[in-house]
Formats: structure tokens, sequence, C-alpha cells
């Protein structure tokens, strides 16, 4: 595919317009982007520096840098676990071994059947209830891995 | 029919983690199955995370609190009488009363936990507003007067003084100003600010307008990091409800002040919490930090002069004008005056918020009312402030929780976050780990920090693999120091902070294995 499809292009134009009168509307665009079409695709960076009158390096260069744009679409169920210091005290590091082990796929990567995501993060606010994770937007608490394989397949399923 | 008895169940996203809408749910259910009316009330946390989902049951003592509630006890709570306050196994009595609350000195959080986050109704009836009216009675110079003799200091980590800060944004001549609220909230062990504005947003809210007023600034920015999805909803709705009563917008409560709030929200980099970073973030641009000078308080958002200032200290604003700044001056130690929203995190018994004025004993914080670790296991090391902050070992806990001494313990006291780590920590890994972070989150502008963080991380591996120890051990002294002298920002520069505090304290672990 070398452009986005119409309809994709045409959305995008909209959500543009919706944003217009914002100060630094980029970074807010490219969220709702991602909340409609569950990525950023790479093909759009020329219509978006059409639109908002910047240079298409500077598009690519805003995507790039933060961690949240994706350029193709994640699994069904996202999972996300966290891997930071009050994490890691109570076990962080053996729940992602485990996470990795029964998905067979390493952190960063998507299972071929497309059903499950894995992904770490740095700290998810949840540092008393550890080791926390996220599965779909949801913070979950105090993960053992029967809970989280629990949640995994709830997700999947749902 | 009787009338309906009051419910609180919280829907802080720490209580959602471990379930508190399915409790609530089942609350529900129950009731209707027993023909109890109730009125159930989704109320922030009281920060006592060990007890969520805590359900709180409105009786003549007092809200009387029941926890941890799993959803399938909720029918055995329910029959034993939990609508009326009745005694059971996971009643925990009164909830005002208990010792771990009423030791505490909640300004900041006052209102977390008790009110319902959204209601305006609630949030008047609970002091709300006070500072605020007061601030638009005084000419604005003394709302900044007022905040300087406070002796608040920031809240985010650098701890500089607030008043100063606003002082020079006063003094900027300027046609627009922003006041821009830092929500980014990255530390590891840090959850204040997520809980705040989760369980009592228009205290924030009232904040800013309160900067706004002192500083001349039109507009406002809550810069919210991404992975606090319900911070950003309840944020936002509250926004919109500030705005209907007119504490928001053009008129603000008939005063002819004018400011506006919007929320933006992050992408999942840390290094955007630095407040250049996030000013280059909230222009729409990647988040590289800038030099300095220029200072954010001339040069700020878009050029224009502007407040940066952590959810904490806005949102500790309010009760300094509304008491006055004495009152706020009068608790704390040293140069470290009011009050300090601590949060026990990690391996720990009791994990939560412990607001109290600054000067208790870190010991006494971690073991009386942490109640040691959670595993059981003895405690061996503590990081405080976050991910850049230094590791303490057992012995080295009797340090006053205050900037000064922290630092002269060759640590920093930072956004207020306790991690502990029972004695199967492995000190080089999280050294290790340090240097990881920092090269994962690097903004890449400069070389000590962007090479520096990789090259520690291969340093450290061949240190424990045994590989040439000593002239390994130099050289990662020798990028530390590096790192420290020729990094931009303190994400380069701090990150030795925890890997020579786990050199200094720990230096069995870096042994070959
Ligand atoms: C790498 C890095 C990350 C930071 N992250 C945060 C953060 O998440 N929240 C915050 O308030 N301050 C953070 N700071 C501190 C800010 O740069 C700044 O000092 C603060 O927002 C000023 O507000 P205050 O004076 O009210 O603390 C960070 C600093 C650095 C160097
Ligand atoms: S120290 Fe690191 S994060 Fe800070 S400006 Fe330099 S490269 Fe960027
Ligand atoms: S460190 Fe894992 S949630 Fe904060």
């Amino acid at each position: 595919m070398d452009s986005p499809g119409a309809s994709m292009a045409a959305r995008v134009r909209a959500l543009v317009a919706a944003h217009r009168g914002d100060r630094g509307a980029l970074l807010p665009i490219l969220h709702r982007i991602q909340a409609e079409f569950g990525y950023v695709d790479p093909d759009l960076v020329p219509l978006l520096a059409v639109e908002l009158n910047l240079s298409r390096a500077d598009v690519h260069g805003v995507i790039t840098f933060y961690t949240d744009f994706r350029s193709g679409p994640a699994g069904r169920a996202l999972v996300r676990l966290c891997r930071a210091e009050a994490c890691q005290s109570v076990g962080a590091e053996q729940l992602v071994a485990h996470a990795e082990q029964v998905l067979g796929i390493k952190v960063g990567q998507t299972t071929p059947d497309g059903s499950v995501t894995l992904e770490q993060v740095f700290c998810l606010g949840n540092c008393a209830l550890g080791p926390a994770g996220q599965i779909n937007e949801r913070v979950q608490g105090r993960l053992t891995p029967a809970r989280l394989e629990a949640l995994m397949v709830e997700a999947v399923h749902s | 029919m009787t009338a309906p008895v009051t419910v609180y169940v919280p829907r802080d996203s720490a209580a959602l983690s471990v379930g508190a809408d399915q409790v609530a749910k089942e609350l529900e259910r129950a009731a209707a199955r027993v023909g109890r009316p109730i009125r159930l009330i989704r109320n922030g946390s009281r920060g006592m995370l060990w007890l969520e989902p805590l359900v709180e049951v409105v009786t003549e003592r007092g809200r009387v609190g029941y926890g941890p509630v799993e959803s399938s006890r909720v029918g055995d709570l329910v029959a034993a009488g939990l609508f009326d306050g009745a005694d059971h196994d996971l009643c925990q009595g009164v909830v005002d009363q208990l010792p771990w609350l009423r030791e505490q000195t909640r300004l900041c959080f006052a209102r977390v936990g008790v009110t319902d986050p959204l209601s305006p109704e609630d949030y008047l009836a609970h002091g709300g507003l006070l500072g605020l009216r007061r601030a638009l009675e005084l000419p604005a110079a003394d709302v900044v007067a007022e905040v300087t003799e406070s002796g608040l200091r920031g809240r985010g980590g650098a701890g500089f003084p607030a008043g100063i800060k606003w002082k020079t944004v006063a003094d900027t001549p300027g046609p627009l100003k922003f006041v821009c609220c830092n929500a980014d909230e990255g530390d590891s062990g840090t959850f204040a600010d997520r809980m705040l504005m989760e369980g009592d947003p228009f205290t924030l809210i009232e904040g800013m307008t309160i900067a706004a007023r002192a500083v001349g600034a039109q507009e406002g920015y809550i810069y919210i990091r991404s992975e606090y999805p319900d911070a950003v909803r309840t944020m936002r709705r509250a926004i919109d409800v500030a705005r209907a009563e007119g504490w928001l917008g053009a008129d603000i409560l008939g005063s002819g002040l004018r400011f506006d709030l919007f929320v933006r929200v992050g992408a999942g980099a840390y290094i955007c919490g630095e407040e250049t970073a996030m000013l280059e973030s909230l222009e729409g641009k990647r988040g590289m930090v800038r030099a300095k000078p220029p200072i954010p308080a001339i040069t700020g958002l878009f050029g224009k002069p502007t407040v940066v200032n952590n959810v904490l200290t806005l949102a500790s604003v309010p009760a300094i004008l509304a008491d006055g700044a004495a009152a706020y001056r009068d608790l704390g130690v040293e140069r470290s005056r009011g009050t300090q929203v601590f949060q026990l995190a990690g391996n720990i018994a009791r994990g939560g918020i412990f607001e109290t004025a600054f000067g208790m004993n870190l010991r006494e914080l971690i073991h009386r009312y942490g109640g040691g670790t959670l595993s059981g296991r003895p405690v061996r090391a503590v990081q405080v402030g976050g991910p850049l902050g230094a590791y303490l070992p057992e012995s080295g806990l009797d340090l006053p929780l205050e900037y000064e001494a922290f630092v002269a313990a060759g640590a920093m006291l930072g956004h207020g976050g306790i991690v502990v780590f029972d004695d199967t920590v492995d000190m080089a890994a999280m050294a290790r780990f340090a240097m990881e972070f920092c090269a994962e989150e690097s903004c890449g502008k400069c070389t000590p920090c962007r090479v520096g963080a990789v090259r520690g991380v291969e340093v450290i591996d061949r240190i424990v693999a045994g590989q040439d120890p000593d002239g390994n051990l130099a050289l990662l002294n020798d990028l530390c120091e590096l790192m420290t002298e020729g990094s931009l920002c303190a994400m380069g520069g701090l990150t030795p902070m925890p890997v020579r505090s786990a050199l200094l304290h720990f230096p069995d672990d870096f042994t070959a294995r």
C-alpha cells in the first residue's frame, strides 16, 4: 500500500480540522488517529505534513520519538507489563519471563495468530500493588502468573 | 421505605486494578436482593492501598470500612450486616479513626477518598474554593507573596521555591502567559499525582487558577502521561464541570478573571517529565530537552512566560491561600516547609499515600506505617526519589524526610516516592537497570547521556562477569563522572546516583558469581 485508503485519508482530514484551533495540535491528532485505527500508518506522514504545514521530516520525527505510536495494528489483547523498580521488587521480571514463555514471544512482539501483543512499560502509577500491568487500557495490580493468564484469555475473547 | 444507606467504593485506578468495579456491581446486586436501597458513590482512594478495594458504609458512628474486599465475598459481607456497619473479619472500623490516617496531616490530600471527585457540591462542602476566593480578593502580588512566604517548594523533584518562580513570571510583561501543570509522573514508586487527579481534580484546577491569577496567565495546560487514561478522563470531566460552574472561563466567580484549562496527553516518553521537554511536547514536537537559559518562566511555552509546576505543588496552593502562609510554614523543618505526600511502594506490607509534615524519620515511615516488607523478609535497600534517586541501605534509613538532609546523605527526596526492596534484591542488577533505563529514555541530545548509558550497561555486565573487575570498576566510575558533569539535564546527570549508591553500599553484589 503506498497511500492510505481514501476513507482513512478523509477521516484524518476531518480529525485535523477538528483540532485546527488547538495549540500544538500534532500530538492530539496522532492520539486520535491511533485511537480510531489502532495505529498511525506511516503513509499518513505526507498528508499530515501538508495539512499541518509541517515538513515530512518533522511529522516523521515526532511519530517515531514517542513509543506510544505504533506503525501497525496490535494484537486483540495489548498486554503491557511494568518493569520499573517498584514492580521489580515484587517479581516483575519473573512475571515477564512467564508471559514470554506461555505466549512463545518476546517483549515487543505479537503472537503469530494476532491475539496478543506483549509490551513493557515503565511504571503505571500502581507501584504499591505490583506487579502491575495494563491490559487493553485497564490497569491490573498484584498480578500472579495465573491471574495474568486468566486476564489475557478474557481480553482475547472479549 | 428505609432511607438509602450511602456506600463508597473507590474509582481510583489502583482500586480498579484489584477489582473495585466488580465489587461495586456485586454490592448493587446484593442490595437489590436483600431489598436494601443504597446510594453508591465512587470516591477516590483513601490511599491505604493494601486495603483496596476498600468499601465504606455511612453509619451513625461514621464511615465504617471493609477491606480488602473481593467481589466473591460481597454476599457474605452483606449477609453479615455490612450495610449497618456490622463487625466482620474484613471490618477495619471507622476509617477516619484508623491511626494510619489519623496520624497524617492531609492538606493536599484532604478531600481525596472522602468526596465524590466530580461533585461540585461535595467540593464546596469540604472547603473547596476558599483559597481561590481569597486569591481573588488580594492584589496579585500579594498572592505571589503568600506562596513565597509559605515556603512551598516544587514537588516535582528539584524543590525550587514556587513563589520565586511565580514572581519571575509575574514580573515578565506579556499579553499571553501560560500555567502548565507537569502531570507526567514517570518515576517508579510515585502515584500521588495520579491519585489527586482521579480523586480530587477540582483542587488542581483551583491551584492552577490561583497561579493564573497571581502571574496574569490566561491559558493553562495539564500534561498527563498516557499511562494514566483514568486520570485523563476524570480531569477532562472535571474541567467541563468547572466551566459549567463558572470556576473556569471568561469571568471566574464573577471576578472578571479569565482563565481556561486544557488537558494534553503524553505519548510514552519519560523525558517529557523534564519541564523543557514537556514544553516541546506541548508544542507538538519531539520531547527534546532545551538548553537553559532561557528559563521557562521567561521564555516558556511557545516562547511566552510560563509557570511550570508539578501537580502536588499546584494542589498545595489552595490550602495555603485558604489558611494563610504562616499555617503552612509552621509545618515542617529547616528549609522544607509544609507537608509532603509520601508514597510507600514496592515490596511493602502497607503501601499507599502518607502525607505528613517534612521531618519524619524514613525508617519510622517504612516500618511503623508501611509495616516493613510485603514478603516478610528483611528490608535490604530503599530507593527514594524515583529512578534517578539513590539506593539507601537498611542501616542508612535513619534520615529525616527533608530536602537538605537527603542531599547531605548523597540522596534526593524527589517526588516523594519510596521503593522498598527485600534481601533478595540484586543491586548490581538494579544499577544495570538504572543505566538501561537511561539508555532507553534519553532524549539523545547529548553524548554523555546517550552513549554513556549504553556503555554503562556493558561495563556493569563485564564487572559481574568477572572480566577485569578493577579496570572496569574504574571505567564505570569515570563514566559516572562524565555523565554527572557533561549532561544537559538530570536524566543523564543523575543516573549515576542510583549506580554509585548501589556500588557504595552493596559492593559485594558486584563481584563475579
Ligand atoms: C528526566 C526528568 C524527569 C522529570 N519528570 C518529572 C515529572 O514526571 N513530573 C514533574 O513534576 N517533574 C518532573 N521533572 C522535574 C521538572 O523538570 C521540573 O523541575 C518540575 O516540573 C517543576 O515543577 P515544580 O517546581 O513544581 O516541581 C523531571 C525532571 C527530569 C530531569
Ligand atoms: S542528559 Fe540525556 S535526556 Fe537530558 S538532554 Fe542530555 S541526552 Fe537528553
Ligand atoms: S513501578 Fe510498576 S506501576 Fe509503578
